[in-house]
């Protein structure tokens, strides 16, 4: 059901994203000086960092909802920044998440999940609903098709959010900061949910503070500050033996 | 005769009412049309004029704003009269209905486009975001995800302006279009008898109180769940 990145595709070394030396400006401001992030196949990755430290930007540089001033970025061996790449049909094959959810108030938990399914997959409405039904009741969302996004806890809203992403049967599902809106004891619930996405193998990319999720579900821990990849390492790594004191600094911050 | 029938002869006299009403009735349907003309053709164009300036394109923009902030600015009255006896001066020679709708129609389209366009502002950038992370294209994710948001907000203040735009069609009668009011005006130059303007005003009721009952149910309709 959650498609596979293709075993002959890729780059040369087997990433299924790679984006290197990617460069963000705003203004006069460089939030990204030359980052690289690279993601195989059914890996989690992490990104940890304080706040301001390009997570995001990251993340939306990834799919070019930010343009990227700099760099090279490819899925699945696809050049993101060529001007032939059509991005909207790339971008479908990765999914975002939301810190806010960001779901669509004027349609049902149903509208919003099929809403791209028939616009930009041109599917039929039975077929759409279908595909739609088979993903939120991989988050345990079934029950809520009719409802209201303002219906629905914050919880809640973002399994749906994670169901529209993943009904899209993307290669790879961005995540950015996808529990820190919510109230403590409905983190949980997200949490597993993108524990069984794992589970099925499939490749995520995660901003989070999320640090003892990232300690136990994680593949790799890339640790990011003021645009820059200070560390990165697979989870064991990073949190019982990191290289960099900032590193191990950062994380005994944020224990408490 | 004291002065309460005085006023009720004035005013309320039954057979100038039945005298004048054919003709104040011809005035009803001139305004229903000019209104239903000025209203789409307004509503429409503001919407078109939103979504335009949601490109950002400053060549595109500029001419925008600067409709939009002259016809807002100028009184509708100035507006006619300009198109009406202006535009013969360089050949154009307009029916002075069609002047009324023009002249109506792009006073509503300025107004509408600002409403509109602080409905899509306020639309959260978020929403884009998730729309365009789908793949949508910015035509779809304007059209189906930030549009109907921001319709939603812009009804309340629409109609205020619909209402108090589309009652400036009594304004043709200073061009001679045969509105209710200038129905009514004639009507009372002919019996010397001011029940015709009472008719008139009546009408004007009758016209208008569907519109703001139309405005409710609309806004109950746009309620997603409730709030």
């Amino acid at each position: 059901m959650l498609s596979q990145a293709s075993a002959t595709g890729g780059t040369a070394q087997g990433f299924l994203l790679e984006a290197l030396q990617i460069r963000k400006t705003f203004g006069q401001t460089e939030v990204l000086k030359g980052v690289d992030l690279q993601v195989k196949a059914g890996e989690l990755v992490f990104l940890i960092g304080p706040s301001g430290s390009g997570k995001s930007t990251l993340l939306r540089c990834c799919n070019r909802l930010e343009e990227p001033t700099a760099g090279t970025l490819k899925l699945d061996g696809t050049d993101l920044l060529s001007r032939s790449t059509d991005i909207n049909q790339m971008r479908r094959k990765i999914g975002m998440v939301f810190q806010s959810f960001n779901l669509y108030p004027h349609l049902t938990v149903m509208g919003n999940v099929t809403l791209a399914l028939r616009k930009v997959m041109k599917m039929q409405k039975a077929e759409a609903e279908a595909r739609a039904l088979e993903n939120l009741k991989l988050v345990g969302m079934a029950e809520k098709a009719s409802s209201y996004p303002s219906q629905l806890s914050g919880g809640q809203q973002q399994r749906v959010g994670i169901a529209r992403s993943l009904a899209l049967e993307p290669m790879l599902i961005l995540m950015d900061e996808p529990t820190s809106a919510l109230d403590p004891e409905l983190v949980d619930s997200v949490l597993e949910v993108i524990k069984s996405l794992r589970d099925r193998g499939m490749t995520m990319v995660i901003a989070s503070h999320e640090m003892n999720f990232a300690r136990n579900a994680a593949d790799r821990v890339v640790f990011l500050e003021n645009g820059l990849v200070v560390e990165s390492g697979t989870a064991e790594q990073i949190f019982s033996d990191a290289k960099h004191e900032r590193t191990r600094q950062f994380l005994r911050q944020s224990r408490h | 005769m004291d002065a309460w029938d005085r006023f009720v002869f004035t005013f309320f006299n039954a057979d100038v009412a039945s005298r004048y009403w054919p003709m104040i009735l011809e005035g009803l349907w001139v305004t229903i049309l000019a209104g239903l003309a000025v209203v789409v053709t307004g509503i429409v164009c503001g919407m078109l004029l939103a979504s335009l300036r949601t490109l950002g394109i400053r060549a595109i923009n500029i001419p925008i704003i600067l409709f939009v902030d002259i016809f807002r600015a100028l009184p509708p009255l100035a507006i006619i009269l300009v198109i009406f006896f202006g535009l013969p001066n360089v050949g154009i020679v307009l029916p002075s209905l069609v002047v009324l709708w023009i002249s109506l129609g792009a006073v509503l389209a300025a107004f509408s486009e600002e409403v509109f366009w602080a409905g899509i502002t306020s639309v959260p950038p978020g929403q884009w975001m998730a729309a365009r992370s789908t793949g949508m294209g910015f035509g779809q994710t304007l059209f189906y995800v930030i549009l109907p948001q921001a319709v939603r907000l812009a009804i309340p203040p629409l109609t205020n302006r619909t209402i108090s735009i589309t009652k400036n069609l009594a304004l043709g009668s200073a061009i001679g279009v045969n509105e209710i009011l200038g129905q009514a005006n004639s009507a009372l130059s002919m019996s010397s008898n001011a029940t015709p303007l009472t008719m008139g005003a009546f009408l004007y009721v009758l016209v208008f109180a569907p519109l703001i009952v139309a405005s409710r149910l609309l806004e109950r309709r746009y309620q997603w769940g409730g709030h």
